[in-house]
């Protein structure tokens, strides 16, 4: 970061919030991701769309990188910033601008925490449903350009699919905007939808323009125990062949069982296989037939015990287990490393029976909870990154749990992006074709490759 | 040569237990004030590992964010890793102290006086705690602020004395003996502490508490002329001082010999049950401190586990409303949420209405209010809204910190507010028992 770039900062910016000491910098020096941190070379607040545009110049100009940071809980190191480079944190541009009843439309500027929409959403009745674990904090900019997933991909999709415009802050300078409240729109390329999942590399979204849905009226939460996990994997093919779709179906496996038992008591079976967390939300009628035909089916594949909670606290103490799962985990050693490997839904059982073999063959804690509807499996690797032997054990398993679940048709990221921790495993995923064609999209949008450098590829 | 643990020879895995998720970010006052990450646990917790790892030196920076930093410990409670954060930052303030990049002869005598001077010296606290009263009782106080002297102090002095707590007429040895059995029989035998703060201001709370145990079937045991427990020294970096009075705690006391030791302030609380991490190291008195926090209680926590006597109705109570405030270091530092709440509902003619946000910090933070008058204040009047916004009549909460600041607030805002302690209102409840009168 030259002086002569400072200096233009400070004269063309001068209401700007601007940080440059180290006790500053060191606290925006790394997002969510274990092990990586890099320090940047100033973090800067802007608070409007035309303050990003006019930072964007100037950092095109004097050739600074520009990593676009949201809350900073990103799991792939999409917001850790580059050498030198200049960090916008977005989380002073947060307000819920706009709850539009008539279109079921929720408009806000991208530093709004999801929880903040979710809760405008239900001040309105409304309901928006991506739900990422990280929702109290996470920005729904950082959402979109992660397109988070959550609790609730199954029935209700994630974050794309909410998506109906975008203001963004082009490279060159231009506020773009794209989409719109209507809910047919097919006037050229979807260019919204090129910046969803684009992790800041694209563009700098500013404004994002939220689909709502009405609120389920009801909802129904079961809690099943099985022996083998191919036994719930089984009853989970079955409810959906059955033509239930469960909002929430999400497993735990033993070792996460056990941490979740040690930490917080819950009374799971420590020798049981797989709990699997099932709910059904919508008409009161519907919901009570499905919870019965679930419970059915999964007892007669194999569920050593299927508890359907009676009341509202009932539900919360069963969906207690798959809550707790992540900090259970989180406290049983000094690193903590969650993947998020995923696989057609048919494959899961395959898959997590690899995850197993492949944490015993070196040695290794692995525990695996995650979305056993969508497929999306949770890995998480409970390590010491001061071990070096260690993790280089971990870096292995890393790599042939993803080979396998690319051989299985399924793929290295479900939710977390590329950002720099996949970033070595994108080519054997996509193949040369794939990622060229990626590149060309990147240089069209970005041609003097200022936004997030070396993210992704 | 301090014996105590430095952020580079502590124990690394306590600093990278943090995964530097953000989930604490919503619930820390201060970040939630500034939106600046290194007002945040997270970010406070990278400085402490950046000097960990040699990255950076324990600057004034640092130092000042450290103070920055309440103590709330709201981030514990959010933490999904379980990350000790109260440790962390008792060892970053002992640093902070440590490496003198705030010293100034102002603070050091400030330090000097308070820390090692008045709060190591029971007798010589008390003696202030007279003066005082004197100065309230005299008249001294009214002229002093009818003049107008008091725009002649520093900003933060003068907001200090606007909060000079009214002293109570008696200390705690004066309202009760030594020792006192119930007048049914000895169920359990407890200790019981009277802290500093409580004892010079509150001491009728620590009658109260008496009185409560005896009602429950308990022998009570109080030492007169007790010191400061130490956690106001502890947490201001000073654990050599906290480790010395911690000590005199244990001569004063026989943990071996009581069923429970038991303390009404929050603050205190939290502090005196990490006893044995403080002397973990000290061959003589590890023993003791390892059952002295196995055995130490907040009133709450003991009446609720040992099935606390519910008063009995007298039919003529005049109904109240009541909201209840959770000291942070009670709900935060200690996990005690539904116990206070258990007492007050079982308090014939009390309806408990709760407040927005109870769990987040009234600014009172120990010496924060003295330190950083600014934020304090912020929180103060955060808190009050809340408070008033339930429309209660009476504000409860268990720590002396607390109910001064809660006090204070509404001194400020005009309002009529009056301020208890649960076990205040649970002996107040028994004294008007049908009855009462004889049994006692
Ligand atoms: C405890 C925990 C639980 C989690 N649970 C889930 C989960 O259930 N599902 C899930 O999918 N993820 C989850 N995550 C990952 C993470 O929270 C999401 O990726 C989230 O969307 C990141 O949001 P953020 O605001 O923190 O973005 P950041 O981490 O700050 O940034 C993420 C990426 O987006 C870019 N970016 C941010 N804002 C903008 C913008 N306005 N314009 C352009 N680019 C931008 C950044 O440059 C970066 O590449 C979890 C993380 C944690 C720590
Ligand atoms: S103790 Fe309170 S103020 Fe300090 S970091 Fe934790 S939540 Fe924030
Ligand atoms: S919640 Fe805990 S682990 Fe996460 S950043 Fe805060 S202190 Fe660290």
């Amino acid at each position: 970061m030259t002086p002569d770039f400072l200096a233009s900062l400070a004269t063309q910016f001068p209401s700007l919030a601007c940080l440059r000491e180290p006790e500053d910098l060191i606290p925006y020096s790394f997002d969510g991701t274990a092990t990586l941190q890099q320090l940047p070379g100033a973090v800067v607040f802007p608070t409007a769309a035309a303050e990003i545009a006019g930072l964007l110049k100037l950092a095109g100009r004097s050739k600074i990188p520009v990593v676009t940071r949201g809350a900073g809980t990103g799991l792939s190191g999409g917001s850790v910033p580059l050498p030198g480079c200049l960090v916008l944190c977005l989380t002073k541009m947060n307000r819920i601008l706009e709850v539009d009843e008539r279109n079921l439309a929720l408009a806000a500027e991208s530093g709004a925490s999801t929880a903040d929409v979710a809760l405008a959403a239900e001040r309105a009745h409304l309901f928006y449903p991506p739900d990422p674990g990280s929702m109290k904090i996470s920005t729904i900019g950082g959402n979109v350009a992660e397109n988070s997933g959550g609790l609730r991909g199954l029935k209700y999709g994630v974050t794309r699919d909410y998506v109906m415009g975008l203001e963004v802050v082009l490279a060159s300078g231009e506020i773009l905007w794209t989409g719109g409240k209507c809910v047919k729109d097919v006037a050229g390329y979807s260019l919204r939808d090129l910046f969803i999942g684009s992790e800041g590399t694209l563009g700098i979204i500013t404004k994002v323009l939220l689909k709502l849905i009405p609120k389920p009226a009801a909802r129904r939460t079961l809690l099943a125990t099985f022996d083998r996990m191919e036994d719930a994997a089984e009853a989970v093919s079955a409810i959906i062949a059955a033509k239930i779709i469960p909002c929430t179906l999400e497993f735990l496996d033993n070792v996460t069982i056990h941490c979740v038992e040690d930490y917080a008591h819950v009374g799971l079976p420590r020798d049981a296989a797989a709990v699997l967390l099932m709910e059904t939300d919508g008409h009161p009628a519907a919901v009570a037939d499905e919870a019965a035909a679930m419970a059915d089916l999964a007892r007669h594949h194999g569920a050593r015990e299927v508890q359907t909670a009676a009341s509202d606290e009932d539900a919360a103490r069963l969906a207690s287990a798959r809550r707790t799962a992540f900090a259970a985990l989180a406290r049983v050693a000094p690193t903590t490393i969650l993947e998020d490997a995923t696989v057609p839904r048919s494959e899961l059982a395959k898959m997590i029976g690899f995850i197993q073999q492949t944490g015993a063959r070196h040695r290794l804690k692995i525990g695996t909870f995650g979305h056993m509807g969508d497929g999306n499996l949770h890995p998480t690797f409970l390590t010491n990154e001061r071990n070096h032997e260690e993790m280089h054990r971990v870096e292995t398993a890393m790599k042939e749990i993803f080979d396998f679940a690319v051989g299985l048709g399924g793929t290295i990221t479900g939710e977390h992006g590329v950002g720099l921790a996949k970033k070595d495993f994108l080519r054997a995923a996509l193949g040369e074709l794939n990622l060229g064609v990626m590149r060309q999209v990147k240089a069209a949008f970005d041609p003097g490759n200022v936004l997030n450098p070396g993210k992704i590829f | 040569m301090s014996a105590h643990d430095t952020l580079r020879t502590m124990d690394y895995a306590v600093l990278q237990q943090c995964m530097h998720c953000g989930m604490c970010l919503p619930t820390c006052p201060t970040y939630d004030a500034t939106r600046q990450e290194r007002n945040s646990p997270r970010g406070r917790i990278s400085l402490m590992r950046a000097i960990a790892d040699g990255r950076l030196d324990a600057t004034k920076a640092f130092a000042q964010e450290m103070y920055f930093c309440l103590g709330c410990l709201a981030c514990e409670t959010a933490c999904p890793a379980g990350v000790d954060y109260a440790h962390l930052f008792e060892v970053a303030r002992a640093e902070s102290e440590r490496s003198g990049v705030l010293a100034g002869p102002r603070r050091s005598l400030l330090r000097r006086v308070l820390l090692r001077g008045l709060f190591t010296r029971p007798r010589l606290l008390r003696a202030v705690g007279r003066l005082l009263r004197f100065y309230q009782a005299s008249g001294l106080q009214s002229l002093f602020r009818g003049l107008r002297l008091n725009a002649l102090l520093p900003a933060r002095f003068r907001w200090l004395e606007g909060q000079t707590p009214t002293a109570r007429r008696e200390f705690s040895d004066d309202l009760i003996q030594p020792r006192e059995a119930p007048a049914g029989g000895i169920k359990y035998r407890v200790g019981l502490l009277t802290g500093c703060v409580q004892d010079i201001v509150l001491s009728d709370v620590n009658r109260d508490t008496v009185d409560a145990l005896l009602a429950n079937g308990c022998e009570v045991v109080t030492p007169p002329v007790q010191s400061c427990c130490g956690s106001l020294h502890a947490h201001n970096g000073d654990l050599d001082t906290a480790a010395a009075l911690a000590r005199r705690q244990l001569d004063a006391f026989d943990p071996f010999a009581l069923d429970a030791i038991i303390t009404n302030a929050a603050g205190c609380g939290s502090h005196l049950k990490t006893y044995d991490r403080l002397l973990a190291n000290d061959p003589v008195y590890a023993p003791r401190a390892a059952e002295w926090t196995r055995k130490l209680r907040d009133i709450n926590e003991w009446l609720v586990e040992i099935g606390w006597r519910r008063p009995l109705a007298t039919g003529r109570e005049t109904p109240v409303k009541a909201t209840y405030h959770e000291a942070c270091h009670l709900c935060h530092g200690q996990k005690i949420s539904r116990q206070p709440r258990e007492i007050l509902r079982g308090i014939p003619g009390l309806e408990l209405v709760e407040m927005a946000e109870a769990t987040w910090c009234c600014g009172s933070a120990g010496v924060y209010n003295i330190t950083q008058p600014e934020m304090a204040s912020r929180l103060q009047q955060r808190k009050m809204g809340h408070v008033f916004a339930t429309g209660a009549a009476l504000a409860v909460t268990a720590n002396p910190g607390c109910h001064l600041q809660l006090a204070h607030g509404a001194k400020l805002a005009g309002r009529p507010l009056e301020v208890a302690h649960p076990v205040s209102l649970l002996a107040r409840a028994y004294r008007a028992e049908p009855g009462a009168g004889q049994r006692q």
